[in-house]
């Protein structure tokens, strides 16, 4: 009951209920005795707290009326008296993860069953050879290349040993390189080649399927070029079209020329086009152009029986190439392929001299 | 100037938890948070979970004497929303580092940090209601969060006058802190 007279007491004085003299009087017996004080200050903190909880239920009652009539009013839309499309979301959203296991599973599946495929299919492999540089013979131009550039440092680290190689070309200004993606097999990074300049380099994509894989020169020592010279074709081909191609057979940049023989490539693969012109191992991913200085393919591999047959991948599939890595990694929305080729009225060496800068000697290391 | 003054406004409505101005509020900006939480692995419920939750935090802050005005409205929100969906995720390890959507664009630790002090001071505060048992919950309630007037509440339980009614209001609070103190005593 004395509990009971106190609280009474302190509620008067907190609302400014007592008379002048009775506030004189309390507020000395605070002074004078710390066990009153002490409730006091208790009862306070006590009063705040069941305030700021009083506040706070209220607030979620508000906030609780003003969601339903907002939901009511259609003005909020919680799914649920709504459209199929909402809901599939909302479904959606709550199985991601085990619709993303399922597609992972599905693709191991699809994987596996396509390989079966593949190592039953009828096409002779050995019959067509893939024109990545054979090891041997990478070793010994990687001996040579670093005797050529003695006075810098290379970049490759001591212990790796080279795995493949070939060529590649810009596909953007920034340092983005189309090759093939057979030169990385057993790979784990590769250098890039251009007038005795070495140049670090990140694998971002590789398409087996496709056989292409995209680079990018990561290196403080490479300046982008201003624009590309070639633009790259999105148009179909044409029989006996006069094409030319720059790669890296061996350590330097080499020419050659040939036309066009056939549509499709080994065994009617739509994939490629078959080309007549002597390609060597190393012009693998090099660019195949036509008289305008358009690129419409990638070198990729030669008939072993036949002379003087190679095949190359066609220039659309660099396209559908760069949007897969665009919708696999946000990074690379920037990249931007050329499509106006400024070197269509120059004569042929002239447009070597242009094309040289962009076409890169790659070896793959492990 | 005017957006300004009309911030400054709905800032105050919402302390005085005047329902037009959390209207407003809510209106301006629960689409967009609700659209954030389900893009990022949340469901409705959880949208509306969070949106609420930071609407107390702003409140909370609203309260504060040193309170001033530092930014929009939505930023604030926007901000302590991504905050909370974060740590929810996290509770519920269905983590991932990649959230859509938002930029954090201001630090809200801090006030996060107070906000999940307060409801731990509340939940206790709540325990202790639950168990002082009846009449005196409801009459706690109904005088503290409900405000409801002394006269109004003495015929409502049927006290023969005011007076008792308060009598009793002493007795419960009495009981109820006590419950509180022993709690928050152990608590720390």
């Amino acid at each position: 009951m004395e509990d009971i007279l106190l609280i009474q007491t302190i509620e008067r004085y907190l609302k400014g209920k007592m008379l002048p003299e009775e506030k004189t009087i309390f507020e000395q017996q605070r002074k004078n005795i710390p066990e009153i004080d002490q409730m006091f200050v208790e009862h306070i903190m006590f009063l705040n707290q069941l305030e700021d909880f009083a506040g706070n239920q209220r607030l979620k009652q508000s906030l609780h009326n003003v969601h339903n009539q907002l939901a009511k009013d259609g003005i909020i839309n919680e799914g649920a008296a709504t459209t199929t499309k909402a809901k599939v979301i909302q479904l959606w959203n709550r199985y991601r993860k085990v619709t993303a296991i399922a597609a992972v599973v599905a693709g191991a599946m699809a994987l596996l069953t396509s390989g079966l495929v593949a190592f039953f299919a009828p096409v002779n492999k050995l019959a067509i050879q893939e024109l990545g540089q054979e090891v041997e013979k990478l070793k010994q131009g990687q001996r040579y290349q670093v005797n050529k550039i003695h006075e810098v440092e290379s970049k490759i680290p001591k212990d790796a040993e080279v795995r493949g190689g070939g060529s590649g070309f810009l596909i953007d200004n920034k340092g983005y390189l189309v090759t093939n993606a057979h030169i990385f097999k057993g790979a784990t990074f590769a250098n890039v080649y251009n007038n005795g300049k070495e140049y670090k380099t990140k694998i971002l994509f590789i398409d087996s399927e496709k056989d292409l894989a995209i680079l990018k020169i990561e290196d403080k020592d490479f300046a982008p070029l201003k624009s590309l010279p070639y633009g790259i074709s999105k148009q179909g081909i044409d029989l006996g079209e006069e094409v030319f191609t720059l790669g890296y057979p061996k350590n330097e940049i080499v020419y050659n020329m040939g036309y066009l023989s056939a549509k499709t490539g080994y065994a009617g693969d739509t994939l490629t086009c078959q080309i007549q012109m002597s390609a060597n191992p190393g012009n693998s991913g090099g660019p195949l152009l036509n008289k305008k200085g358009e690129i419409i393919g990638v070198i990729s591999t030669r008939q072993r029986q036949a002379e003087g047959v190679t095949f190359a991948i066609t220039a659309k599939y660099i396209y559908g190439l760069v949007n897969d890595l665009k919708k696999s990694d946000v990074a690379y929305q920037n990249i931007k392929l050329p499509t106006y080729s400024s070197i269509k009225g120059m004569d042929r060496v002239g447009q070597i001299k242009k094309i040289e800068d962009c076409v890169f000697l790659i070896k793959a290391y492990n | 100037m005017k957006a300004e003054l009309n911030e400054e406004l709905l800032l105050k409505g919402l302390a005085e938890n005047n329902s037009k101005a959390i209207e407003t509020i809510y209106k301006q900006n629960f689409n967009i948070v609700q659209a954030f939480i389900l893009n990022n692995n949340g469901s409705y419920d959880e949208a509306r979970d969070i949106f609420q939750e930071a609407m107390i935090t702003l409140y909370e802050k609203v309260q504060t004497e040193s309170f001033v005005l530092t930014c929009k409205i939505n930023t604030y929100v926007y901000s302590v929303c991504r905050r909370l969906w974060l740590k929810r995720l996290q509770q519920l390890g269905r983590y991932s580092n990649q959230i859509d959507g938002f930029e954090e664009t201001l630090q809200v630790e801090d006030e996060i940090e107070a906000h999940e002090r307060k409801n731990t001071d509340f939940a206790m505060m709540e325990k202790a209601l639950n168990s002082i048992g009846e009449p005196c919950r409801t009459l706690l309630e109904s005088f503290y969060i409900k405000k409801i007037g002394m006269q109004e509440l003495a015929k409502q339980f049927g006290y023969t006058n005011a007076d008792n009614a308060k009598t009793q209001k002493y007795k419960c609070l009495l009981r109820l802190k006590k419950i509180f103190f022993a709690q928050y005593k152990m608590g720390e």
